[in-house]
């Protein structure tokens, strides 16, 4: 009976909580969120393959450098066959070329790059835009919030591919319009989790104990109610982050991304499915797109693992 | 004949911070068509204590013996346990509302128990639940069996939850906390019905409560429990009217409908010990008025004459401590001083389908100078709405609200500012009021911030004293609210409450989420102030007990009017309106104190 569970697992008897008091010298928020993080085995593995991947994706020259291998750099002798057909994993080519003789690994290392730039940085501006927007539609209510929820409704519904593919068309691809595209469809889904909060916290005693002290609306709003999301916001942007690796490897798979022959993960996909190079050499399609299945996944359960951490009355009720 | 027998149960429940230690080897029995109540504050383990009996708290470690009639629910399988739970023990938890389903109509929720249980035809069933329904006293049952949950009232509901609970015949209903959440008219009738169930359906009642005036009036035997043991028990009358155990006698003393008005509360000092790591030897040793040195060991059960069992070393009745000094006030209440006057107050809500509703009907009130006007009612009577009219947090509709001869109708945002420094509200909800995931320094502190008095290292000073003078650590101010005890919290509402120096102070049921030794120290700490800083008191409370104690007039509301207004002991002996004197006949009575002699007849355990 979850009623139950829940009880037990959250005992705040006073005395329980004098015993937290006493506790308290050792054990900051932060130090108990770290604790729970690292008893879950999932949070732990997904926090490791993300920084493998963040070192692989900085020590990318370092990597082009030890193989002696540009990312855009092609080898017609070494990396193809006399045929033409692109050579499997060897010792020189450690995960196989690609249809050009390029070296897959240089190109993973420098596509990586890519897909956790695109990823952090437009995850954190859709964030940045999702509170703002969400928080003030939530606590100003009234004609701003009919407005702004109306504009979250409106993102939500338009077709990301085919404004995407039109926007390209007019502006023509690059790095910076694919994160502003990824920006501008992903803010709307924390915007109007924010509002959701922003509605309830609204109606807290400790808002009205704040208007009774003759407190403003603006510092009500950041010292009041913004500390409260802190952890739907680390949530949402940890989640979006891999959302955002798949915006953009989509983009760039269809050619409307990262503009070859800069490699990102997209693209080297867009490569293997191109002629069906997979069919003879399936490393083309396995590494990238394993790559970014770990990365994606990593995010994605480290995000979870985050929710359960920050805030364990949410969900651990049920598990208990 | 013990129709539940419990023997050294001993409950343990692991948490991320370790075992808590709910239950510490508590021995009881339950006779046979007898009322038996568990009495204890929050954190005392009496639900958890008939929760892991009946296998609601899975993750729990159990050892001792619950023998139900002969048979050992703690060796019983999940699956015959089930069985037993509905047919045989059946449930009536404190929230009606939760506890029914929201999508099923409450006949089929009835009728669902039954055939769960039972193999019987729909319409025997039916019948059966309609039956039950008129047995509760739900008028026009029949019509009422298709009615959803959210159509009856609280006690409706409640009622329900008693029906569906006596389905089965059972034969132990075990309640935990049953009129907590209902209003104190509502509660005695619940309480009434349960008593006279007992007596048609001869089932034995086992009730959880931590209300003292609740179990004196309808149990025949109890048990206190404290800090997972159990302290004492016996008959209920001898338990409760004559203390063997200190902490008995404590409750009995920071109770406010036990003591006489105008005679301060003797709270017990200090708090409930952690369950994590209870305290070796007595665990109310800490805060005993009478402890001895030998109470670092553990104490042994003491038997006495009258069936009175008390776990202490104590062998003469507890001594009673001094009542706290308390300073001559610094305001007298005079009528020719008022502080607030309302005139002709109307609030109406518009609501989005019909007519307006109207919360507040035409009330004319004045609150003089340094008295403490209590304003009583039942909820959802407009007195907290009228309240936050006061504090300028709702605009009235018509009427006009006069502080210091001023009408605030007229004030510009800026004076309004001014204005809050003299009116303060304290919230009733002591974890709702305090924002989490500030630290409390800067809650207290957040006065002088906005009403920019003073930043910085004169700031902490301030909010350092403010602290010192609420009875709280100052050197916690770094600390979240969530670090600290409820009694706790509400001492920071009121420490914010009084930074400025405010004239008025608006209570909202300041005491109402607290347990009873921590509602008298929250009661004198509010008197001392009230004393030393001679402020005056608006005091919004359900319970005529505690208005009783602290007021010095009272306001009745019912339904947005204030029906009768008068001095305290006025209302108090001779009540006018029909609707004061029905709240005053549900309120909880004095305890008869009973003045005998008590023969020790054995001790057993302890560390001798």
């Amino acid at each position: 009976m979850s009623v139950f569970s829940k009880d037990t697992k959250l005992i705040t008897t006073p005395g329980y909580a004098a015993q937290k008091v006493a506790d308290i010298q050792a054990k900051s928020s932060a130090q108990l969120t770290l604790a729970r993080l690292l008893r879950d085995p999932a949070s732990v593995i997904s926090a490791i393959v993300i920084v493998l991947i963040a070192l692989f994706a900085i020590c990318a020259p370092l990597i082009a450098q030890w193989t002696g291998h540009g990312p855009a750099e092609q080898f017609r002798e070494t990396g193809l066959s006399a045929a033409g057909i692109p050579v499997g994993p060897n010792g020189e080519f450690l995960l196989g070329t690609d249809q050009l003789g390029r070296d897959v690994l240089v190109r993973l290392a420098y596509g990586a790059r890519v897909s956790l730039v695109v990823g952090v940085i437009a995850s954190l501006i859709a964030s940045a835009i999702g509170v703002i927007i969400g928080a003030t539609a939530g606590f100003f209510g009234g004609w701003v919030d009919t407005l702004l929820s109306r504009i979250i409704d409106l993102v939500m519904s338009v077709p990301f591919l085919l404004v995407a593919i039109a926007l390209v068309a007019v502006l023509g691809p690059s790095l910076g319009l694919s994160i502003v595209v990824i920006v501008f469809f992903s803010w709307a889904g924390l915007a109007r989790v924010i509002r959701g909060q922003v509605l309830a916290i609204r109606e807290r005693e400790y808002i009205e104990a704040a208007r009774s002290l003759g407190e403003s609306r603006l510092s009500m709003m950041f010292r009041d109610v913004l500390p409260n999301l802190v952890v739907p916001i680390i949530v949402y942007t940890t989640l979006g982050i891999p959302a955002a690796v798949v915006f953009e490897a989509t983009l760039s798979f269809l050619g409307l991304g990262i503009v070859p022959p800069t490699p990102s993960w997209g693209n080297m996909l867009a490569d293997a499915a191109n002629g069906s190079m997979y069919m003879v050499a399936p490393w083309m399609v396995l590494v990238p797109g394993l790559a970014l299945l770990a990365l994606t996944l990593a995010f994605n359960l480290l995000g979870d693992g985050l929710r359960d951490a920050l805030d364990p009355t949410s969900s651990k009720g049920n598990k208990a | 004949m013990a129709i539940l027998d419990v023997r050294n149960l001993v409950v343990d429940i692991p948490t991320e911070d370790g075992a808590v230690h709910a239950v510490q080897d508590v021995s009881f029995t339950v006779n046979e068509g007898e009322f038996f109540g568990i009495v204890g504050e929050s954190g005392s383990g009496k639900s958890v204590l008939v929760q892991s009996v009946m296998g609601l708290i899975p993750q729990s470690k159990r050892t001792g013996q619950v023998l139900f009639q002969g048979e050992d629910l703690l060796t019983l399988s999940p699956e015959a346990l089930r069985q037993k739970r509905g047919a045989k023990i059946s449930m009536i938890f404190q929230d009606p509302l939760s506890s029914l389903h929201p999508q099923y109509t409450v006949g089929w929720q009835i009728v669902e128990q039954i055939r769960a249980h039972e193999r019987v035809s729909k319409e025997a069933a039916k019948a059966r639940a309609i039956e039950l329904l008129e047995k509760v006293r739900i008028p026009d049952a029949a019509a009422r069996f298709d009615a959803y949950p959210h159509q009856f009232s609280g006690g409706m509901r409640q009622r329900v939850m008693i029906a569906m609970s006596l389905s089965l015949n059972p034969a132990l209903i075990i309640a935990d906390e049953p009129t907590t959440a209902l209003d104190s008219t509502v509660q005695a009738q619940i309480l009434d019905l349960l008593a006279e169930m007992r007596q048609d359906f001869g089932a034995t009642v086992l009730m959880i409560s931590h209300d003292l005036g609740i179990l004196s009036r309808v149990a025949d035997r109890v048990m206190v429990m404290y800090g997972g043991r159990k302290l004492e028990s016996g008959a209920s009358d001898s338990v409760l009217g004559n203390p063997a155990h200190p902490y008995t006698a404590g409750l009995l003393r920071s109770s406010s409908f036990n003591r006489a008005p105008g005679t301060p509360l003797i709270p017990i000092a200090g708090r409930p010990p952690s369950l994590l790591s209870p305290p070796s030897g007595c665990v109310f040793r800490d805060r005993c008025p009478n402890a001895m040195d030998i109470c670092s060991e553990a104490p042994p059960l003491q038997r006495y004459d009258d069936g009175t069992e008390s776990l202490c070393w104590l062998t003469v009745p507890p001594v009673e401590p001094p009542a706290p000094e308390l300073p001559p006030a610094e305001i007298i209440a005079s009528s020719d001083d008022t502080i607030v006057e309302v005139e002709h107050l109307t609030l109406t809500f518009p609501q989005r389908r019909g007519d307006d509703r109207t919360v507040l009907d035409d009330i004319s009130l004045s609150v003089r100078r340094g008295e403490t006007l209590g304003l009583v009612g039942e909820s959802g009577c407009g007195k907290t709405t009228l309240a936050r009219a006061i504090a300028g947090l709702i605009p009235p509709t018509r009427g006009v609200i006069r502080f210091d001869g001023e009408d605030t109708a007229g004030l510009t945002g800026a004076e309004w500012r001014q204005m809050r420094r003299k009116v303060q509200v304290v919230f009733q909800d002591p974890f709702g009021s305090l924002n989490p995931k500030r630290r409390v320094g800067s809650i207290i502190g957040d006065p002088f911030r906005i009403h920019r008095v003073a930043s910085g290292e004169a700031r902490l000073a301030r909010v350092q004293e403010l602290m010192e003078i609420v009875g709280l650590n100052p050197e916690h101010y770094n600390r979240f609210p969530s670090q600290f005890s409820g009694g706790q919290r509400q001492r920071i509402g009121i420490a914010r409450a009084i930074a400025l120096n405010p004239e008025l102070v608006i209570l909202d049921e300041p005491v109402s989420a607290l347990d009873v030794s921590i509602q008298a120290q929250v009661l004198n700490l509010l008197d001392e102030l009230q004393r030393e800083l001679g402020l005056t008191y608006l005091f919004i409370s359900h319970d005529l007990a505690v208005v009783r104690h602290v007021c010095d007039r009272i306001a009745v509301m019912d339904g947005g009017r204030i029906i009768e207004l008068g001095r305290a002991e006025t209302v108090y002996g001779a009540p006018q309106q029909a609707f004061t004197k029905k709240l005053l006949s549900a309120a909880a009575p004095e305890i008869p104190r009973v003045e005998r002699e008590r023969q020790l007849v054995s001790a057993s355990g302890g560390a001798l």
